[in-house]
């Protein structure tokens, strides 16, 4: 019989990203967005609470100074579209701020940090169609775990990471943790 | 597919019903439900399949209105019901009244009555035959008002930041307000300091004990308090409360004009207070008598943010409707 | 009632101390001692007493039945069961019925009834002004005069607050030596809401309340009313440590006042308003621990008079409204002798002679039931009113387990030292929960 995942335990944590690993991941990721869409014209980041949005900012910050020309980052909070809420506890709902005001005819390239069922996503793309019509929603994530449970796919990886259902994925980054950024996984069936 | 579990209605009866940690969740999540209230299409799918009744046994268009948009732009069914006249033991008891409401099988009944804790006698009437529906006191009597005094701090934050440390003088008709005590319980959990202004007949009874017990001051003299000659200083929220139309022939006070030239924020004393506390505010619940326990001026003064308290009733309420009805687990820390 | 026809023996009871055996025949006490197990004729029905305490058979001067008008809430006859119950032999029965107990026909309607029922005698109260308006005299003399010899006159649930009715009530009723027994709390110095106790507590839960003062003014106007007229006034439901002191003044001064307590002012506070439960909502009300401090030590020192439970039946949806629309009012004929025990004897704040001097004898002088055989001592040639008490067992009240048709019983669930055994109205068991001997009862 397997143990339980232990949360928080970081005894058997091993770490799958390092800081340089992340750092890279990011790089190529802006220059896949960049080669995607085409340049920066039009282009808005939005992170999804909590870690997507320190992403989103590193994201905006790495094309900014690739193309030399200002991207915008902000946020899009997803928590009262959720379809899990009856489960979970409830939270504060976190803040969403778009730059310029709206998304109409933009392309938005959502950021999370790990993606798993993809249902955060959908809450996602429920958010954004009230702020208005986007060109194109494309969808960055730093770890893809698998297990979706939704036809969703992201458009850029920072790293697939197959992993089992009990297994734990940690994303620590820094200005957010006060940790060094790193990607650990913890638990699972031994 | 089976059931789903009954689940364990949490309620809002009293601000006491929260914790400081619980009052801060609500202030948050009301800042972003704020956003919503901005946007073109102000829906989101929160509360999708959720039905709310909103049961006034008391008129209240404002704070009834308020509760129904919460409700409808976060999705859920809300449906009002006027209560009949309830103070007679001859028609059916407000129990009766209850349980047929809650028989429907519906979420939530935001209520609002008359007669001070009837919302927690609902609520008590409703656990013990365990519907799973959450009473949210809308007002009730002279005793709480709890959303509004959310309301109220979350509107105080928003100009001044933290209530954390600040001193806020409520004055007027204490003894009848549910929205005084309201206000002191949540006041106390941000950290405010209370002075509570009002002439002698109109303080509750036994407000010394409760004032020496609870930490907060009491004073019958209003320019004093603009002085700053009590314990906090200078305040930097005024709260009028509303002086009941019924109450002046009550022989509270003498005439309209001796409360007003007592206890009204009339010209002078909105002067006074603005040299006094420059960033000072001036809250009023609604609706304001203009002229007897507040002055036009100041109403409408750079410094009133009663608008903004209307404003800020539907953010509020969003916030509070989440909290109660989204999750079937409780809040998180 | 005819007394039966077989003989009663109480076997091995405690009387005043010492045990010993009572013969009951025809009715009256016919033997103590030895002499009652040689003088018992064939097969006596029996009480065994072995371990337990005999005493006259309690009296309340402060009970509503709710009969006529609110046959719905309590019957005189379900009434009458739970103060047998309760180990009461007597009870007086308050006037705001509907009609108002406010003329002789319905005063004798009201004996009648209770001795139709036949468990305790119902001795009716009259009303003080007709239908409790406050502003014109009842009756009286007519109702004294008649079958049910009414001697207390009560407007009880409203103070008769005007002092020239009070004047004239009173000067009319020394005639024929009657009493008032006065709702002693001024309607003036409270609003029409009023529903609970003035205090920190009142302001905080944002209901509204009397005063103390409203209690102490009134017994203090009452009493110089007393000296005035001569007559004597009987102070209902005194509630606050105020009104205790108003009583003894006014006894220091030689009024002809007498004053009574309920058992839940002794035991219950205000307190238990937290929760908004109109199964305290009582008139007068609960009173904060102090008062309730001040009401046990007056009972203990004599100055309050008796005991007496002011129970008062409500149907269910009558107390299923908003608390301050809800119905005043709270059940205690079943519970009285366990509370006043519990808090008094067994705390060492009075003996049991104490008790029942208190919710036996004053209140049987008081009523003018001494000479019918209520009160007073257990001795051979008296009528067997008595009721057989357990002072060492456990009674956990259960409200659904009540002779009363109410349920507003504000005891449910707590338990008390203190059991009533068995009551005896002119020799006849009108409540035993154990098995006797005697085939009519058992049957």
């Amino acid at each position: 019989m397997a143990d339980m995942p232990r949360p928080d335990s970081t005894i058997d944590a091993r770490e799958v990203l390092s800081e340089s690993d992340i750092a890279r991941a990011l790089k190529r990721i802006a220059h896949e967005v960049l080669e995607q869409s085409r340049g920066a014209d039009d282009l808005v980041i939005l992170g999804i609470p909590t870690r997507g949005v320190e992403l989103a900012r590193r994201l905006a910050a790495l094309i900014t100074e690739i193309e030399g020309r200002e991207v915008l980052a902000g946020s899009l909070d997803v928590t009262m579209y959720r379809d899990d809420l009856r489960a979970q506890p409830t939270r504060a709902a976190q803040e969403t701020q778009i730059p310029g005001g709206g998304v109409d005819g933009l392309v938005v390239v959502l950021v999370d940090d790990v993606l798993y069922s993809g249902r955060t996503v959908r809450a996602a793309l429920d958010a954004l169609a009230d702020y208005g019509r986007p060109r194109a929603v494309r969808l960055a994530v730093l770890v893809d775990r698998g297990h979706r449970e939704l036809p969703i796919r992201a458009d850029h990886v920072g790293k697939n990471l197959p992993t089992s259902h009990s297994e734990r994925v940690s994303v620590r980054l820094r200005g957010y943790d006060d940790e060094a950024d790193s990607v650990t996984i913890s638990g699972g069936a031994r | 597919m089976s059931a789903p579990e009954p689940r364990a209605a949490r309620h809002l009866l009293s601000v006491a019903d929260l914790d400081a940690a619980a009052v801060r969740r609500i202030l948050d999540t009301a800042v972003e439900m704020q956003e919503v209230q901005r946007r073109q299409v102000k829906k989101i799918p929160t509360l999708r399949g959720r039905t709310v009744i909103n049961l006034f046994f008391e008129d209240s268009t404002r704070t009834r209105s308020s509760f129904e948009i919460a409700g409808k732009w976060m999705s859920a069914d809300t449906i009002n019901i006027t209560g009949k006249g309830s103070s007679t033991s001859k028609g059916e008891s407000l129990r009766d009244t209850a349980l047929t409401i809650a028989a429907m099988g519906v979420d939530a009944i935001v209520m609002r009555h008359g007669a001070s804790g009837a919302a927690h006698q609902v609520a008590r009437w409703l656990d013990e035959l365990g519907t799973g529906t959450s009473v949210v006191n809308a007002g009730d009597g002279t005793h709480e008002h709890p959303t509004q005094a959310l309301l109220d701090a979350y509107t105080v934050e928003r100009r001044l930041g933290s209530l954390d440390g600040r001193h806020v003088a409520i004055v007027g008709d204490v003894t009848h307000s549910r929205v005084f005590r309201s206000n002191l319980l949540s006041l106390a959990m941000l950290g405010a300091q209370v002075t509570v202004v009002a002439p002698p007949t109109l303080m509750p009874s036994g407000a010394s004990a409760w004032a020496e017990r609870d930490g907060f001051t009491l004073s019958h003299d209003l320019d004093a308090v603009l002085a700053g000659e009590v314990a906090g200083g200078v305040p930097d929220v005024l709260m009028m409360l509303r002086v009941q139309r019924e109450r002046m022939s009550g022989g509270y006070f003498p005439t309209p004009r001796e409360y007003t030239i007592g206890y009204g924020l009339t010209r002078d004393r909105l002067a006074a207070f603005t040299a006094a506390s420059p960033h000072g505010v001036i809250c009023h619940p609604g609706p304001m008598n203009r002229g007897l326990e507040i002055a036009a001026d100041a109403a409408d003064a750079a410094s009133s943010l009663v608008l903004d308290q209307v404003s800020a009733g539907v953010a509020v309420r969003m916030s509070v409707l989440y909290h109660l009805l989204a999750s079937e687990e409780g809040a998180s820390a | 009632m005819s007394a039966p026809d077989t003989d009663l023996l109480i076997a091995g009871a405690r009387v005043a101390g010492g045990a010993t055996d009572v013969l009951v025949r025809g009715g009256v006490v016919v033997a103590l001692g030895a002499e009652a197990t040689a003088e018992a004729k064939g097969e006596p029905a029996r009480l065994d007493g072995d371990g337990l305490d005999l005493l006259p058979g309690l009296v309340d001067v402060h009970t509503h039945l709710r009969e006529p008008g609110r046959e719905d809430a309590e019957t005189i006859a379900t009434g009458s069961a739970a103060a047998a119950a309760g180990g009461f032999t007597a009870i007086l029965a308050m006037a705001n019925t509907t009609p108002v107990t406010d003329t002789a026909e319905n005063a004798e309607r009201v004996l009648d009834l209770g001795r139709a029922a036949g468990l305790v005698d119902v001795q009716p109260i009259g009303a003080v002004t007709k239908d409790l308006g406050g502003s014109e005299l009842a009756e009286l003399a007519l109702m004294h005069r008649s079958r049910a010899a009414v001697t207390v006159f009560s407007d009880d649930g409203r103070c008769v607050a005007d002092p020239r009715v009070m004047r004239r009530a009173l000067e009319y009723v020394r005639a024929f030596d009657g009493v008032i027994s006065q709702h002693a709390q001024d309607p003036d110095l409270a609003g029409p809401s009023a529903c609970c106790d003035e205090g920190e507590l009142s302001g905080r839960l944002g209901l509204p309340g009397w005063p103390a003062a409203a209690e102490a003014s009134i017994i203090a106007r009452d009493a110089e009313l007393s000296l005035l007229t001569g007559a004597r006034v009987h102070v209902a439901h005194v509630t606050t440590a105020e009104g205790v002191e108003v009583v003894r003044w006014a006894k220091a001064r030689g009024a002809r006042l007498t004053a009574e307590v309920t058992p839940h002012h002794l035991a219950l506070t205000s307190d238990l308003l937290r929760g908004y439960d109109p199964v305290y909502k009582v008139n007068p009300p609960l009173r904060p621990d102090e008062d309730v401090a001040a009401l046990r030590a007056a009972l203990a020192d004599g100055t309050i008079d008796v005991v007496a439970t002011d129970h008062a039946p409500h149907a269910r949806h009558d107390k299923e409204h908003a608390f301050v629309d809800a119905a005043f009012g709270m059940l205690g004929l079943e519970t009285a002798f366990a509370v006043v025990h519990d808090l008094m004897v067994r705390t060492g704040e009075m003996t049991l002679a104490d008790l029942t001097r208190v919710m036996s004898t004053a209140p049987a002088r008081l009523a003018g039931l001494s000479a019918a055989g209520h009160g007073g001592l257990i001795e051979v040639g008296r009528p067997a009113n008595l009721v057989l008490v357990d002072t060492e067992a456990p009674v956990t009240v259960d409200a659904t387990r009540s002779a009363s048709l109410a349920r507003n019983n504000p005891w449910h669930g707590r338990t008390f030292t203190g059991a009533v055994r068995a009551t005896v109205l002119r020799g006849r068991i009108t409540y035993s929960p154990q098995p006797t001997t005697d085939p009519e009862v058992t049957a």
